[in-house]
């Protein structure tokens, strides 16, 4: 997972004339997923002392449910914040996929659903995908073309396409009976011992060691890196930035997309309304995985931390027999520890 | 994600530069020496502000010539057009003898143009060698690099080391570090081994000594001097004048968008220089040195 093995050498170039406290500052500069693996194995163990049901394998297995719809989204999230830019309709769009996969696959007989053509799960889970991956591109194209704003652009597109699952598709759950067993897949569960894993799970899982991997990899991902770094700078280097930035918007649509999928198997019905904070519990993902607001700085394995922190946090709060007041508050304070520990990071540079 | 890394003019440029190379040492038949690099009656306007108002540049081969003015004189403008961050409205770009259009920075690189820019243009949270290789990475041989634009990360390293190690710069410990862990003079010395990597024709510096201290400043332009002991003809763009008259072999004076004079550092002095640049002095075209001179021996 780490770019480079010399560590020696750089530990002689920052060692000169520097404390423990400016060590472990470079350190956090380097691999910007420390602070939050850090994070969430003291909170594993404080949770397990508070309460010793936390760590058994039904709550672990839970916990991996509880994460992955956040889990997966935030891969997209940490795409987009990557650029420096933020996107704010991806549950928007999410919900958007999801039920057009479930009102394309309904059979006729069930009333009252306007597109049910009574496709085959497969067509319809593509088609659904499609539209993700079409609606990304339309925030990828406004944001390109016409230069506006990632944050705008997207609470523009919240609107028209919350706005468009609840005209197109009559604001009507579809239950889980009525659906295919296809698009309902990702929430089926294999049994590890005692810890059931579900495919949705593995499926995020998968998907984040694809896009580490092609971030790390390949040119486009060190192009990624190098739009939210610095525009100008990539733009200077012959990087076609808004190309880049489009393909960005593109690709977290297809994520989104395949995250509607795994909604879809989780919940078990394809509800216009499922996860209504879902745009801000992604961004918190992120930040709190050590991914930098400003672009350029992060990773994908330091976001699956981050979300994975969100849920032990609430999870843990809770069997600790808290209030749900108390774990919002816990996670808000996470998020504004999380930004000041990025701030402190970046003034290595200087 | 597998978008194509080609420009649409790329091909055409390309084949352009190639030509060009088969011309011996831009030497024509009757022993005049061609310039390398041309720029007639060039016009850059950003709406109103004139930047450049028809303004001629030329570059012979193997020297450094400087390009001074007061701010705003269109210095940094003239030179982006040939490096292809700025499209003139108007005018004639040549580059070895052949007529250029450049629409992009990439458009540049291909027909051999590298240029430092002032920022530096490096991404700082990325490493020295994904650096050197940014917009043109070295990808993997076959399909993987072809269509899904792997990165072949192991010859990046080793080819990024040797290129810091071919021009002396032996301070950059690891190749893997991140820019912004370098100092100044490191991160310019960075920009200055990408120009040199890649530029096949002509290499251009913009104010690459302005945000660097008397150590660091030195190192550069031995750098340069190193450039031009290779015979790669360079075009310095300072404010620094001491610095220019030690390096350049030609100064080019640009004054209200337009080259208002070519000096050199011993036919003028640096007061003379400051007074073309100013507008006080007018410099006949019989005193100056339009043509290419002989080589300083620095």
């Amino acid at each position: 997972m780490t770019t480079t093995t010399a560590a020696p050498d750089l530990a002689d170039e920052f060692g000169s004339g520097s404390g423990v406290i400016d060590r472990i500052q470079s350190l956090l500069h380097k691999y910007s997923y420390l602070s939050p693996l850090t994070v969430l194995i003291v909170a594993m163990v404080i949770f397990t002392l508070l309460n010793d049901r936390f760590i058994l394998a039904t709550n672990l297995s839970l916990m991996s449910q509880q994460a992955v719809i956040v889990g997966t989204l935030a891969i997209a999230q940490t795409l987009i914040i990557l650029t420096a830019g933020i996107d704010l309709s991806i549950g928007a769009i999410m919900v958007f996929g999801q039920m057009v996969m479930a009102n394309l696959a309904v059979s006729a007989s069930a009333s009252n659903v306007q597109f049910a053509w009574g496709l085959p799960w497969y067509v319809a889970l593509v088609a659904g995908v499609l539209i993700a991956v079409i609606a990304g591109a339309v925030n990828g194209a406004l944001i390109t073309k016409f230069t506006l704003p990632p944050f705008i652009v997207t609470l523009g597109t919240l609107s028209v396409f919350t706005a468009l699952s609840l005209i197109l598709f009559k604001a009507r759950t579809i239950q889980g009976p009525e659906l295919p067993s296809g698009l309902k897949a990702m929430g089926e569960t294999t049994s590890l011992g005692s810890f059931r894993l579900m495919a949705g799970v593995g499926m995020m899982l998968g998907l984040y060691g694809l896009f580490a991997y092609i971030l790390r990899n390949t040119a486009w991902g060190t192009h990624v890196y190098a739009v939210g770094d610095d525009p100008e700078a990539a733009e200077l280097s012959g990087i076609n930035t808004r190309r880049v930035l489009f393909s960005v918007y593109a690709v977290a649509g297809f994520i989104i997309g395949i995250a509607g999928w795994i909604t879809i198997g989780r919940v078990g019905s394809a509800s216009p309304n499922v996860a209504p904070n879902i745009n801000l519990d992604t961004i918190t993902a992120v930040v709190i995985g050590g991914t930098s607001l400003f672009g350029g700085r992060g990773t994908m394995i330091g976001t699956l931390l981050g979300a994975l922190i969100v849920v032990v946090v609430e999870n843990g709060l809770a069997l600790a027999g808290l209030d749900q007041a108390y774990r919002v508050l816990a996670v808000g304070l996470l998020v504004i520890a999380a930004v000041a520990l990025d701030q402190w990071i970046r003034k290595v540079q200087s | 994600m597998n978008e194509s890394d080609e420009h649409p003019s790329d091909a055409a440029d390309t084949s352009n530069a190639l030509d060009i190379v088969d011309v011996p040492e831009s030497v024509a038949g009757d022993g005049v020496v061609q310039p390398v690099l041309t720029g007639r009656n060039l016009v850059k306007t950003f709406g109103r502000v004139v930047g450049l108002n028809g303004a001629d540049i030329d570059l012979y081969p193997g020297e450094v010539l400087a390009v001074i003015g007061d701010n705003g004189a269109g210095k940094s403008t003239l030179i982006k057009c040939f490096s292809g961050a700025h499209i003139p409205d108007s005018g004639v770009m040549t580059v070895g003898g052949s007529q250029v259009e450049f629409r992009s920075t990439h458009d540049a690189r291909g027909a051999g143009i590298e240029t430092v820019f002032q920022n530096l243009a490096v991404a700082p949270a990325l490493d020295i060698a994904s650096n050197l290789y940014l917009g043109r990475e070295i990808r993997k041989e076959g399909l993987m690099g072809q269509l899904f634009r792997m990165l072949d990360k192991k010859r990046m390293r080793a080819e990024a080391g040797q290129h810091l190690q071919d021009l002396g710069i032996g301070t950059v410990q690891n190749i893997t570090q991140t820019v912004e862990t370098l100092s100044g003079g490191q991160r310019q010395a960075v920009a200055v081994a990408r120009a040199a990597a890649f530029g096949s024709k002509v290499i251009i510096l913009d104010e690459p000594t302005a945000a660097l201290g008397v150590r660091e400043s030195a190192r550069v332009l031995q750098l340069i001097d190193d450039l031009r002991n290779r015979g790669m003809p360079v075009i310095l763009i300072s404010h620094n004048m001491p610095q220019v008259f030690e390096l350049a072999d030609r100064i080019h004076v640009q004054r209200l968008g337009k080259r208002v004079a070519v000096v050199t550092p011993d036919t003028h002095t640096m007061n003379d220089a400051v007074a073309i640049m100013t507008g006080a002095l007018q410099v006949d075209d019989a005193d100056q040195a339009l043509g290419p001179v002989e080589r300083r021996s620095a």
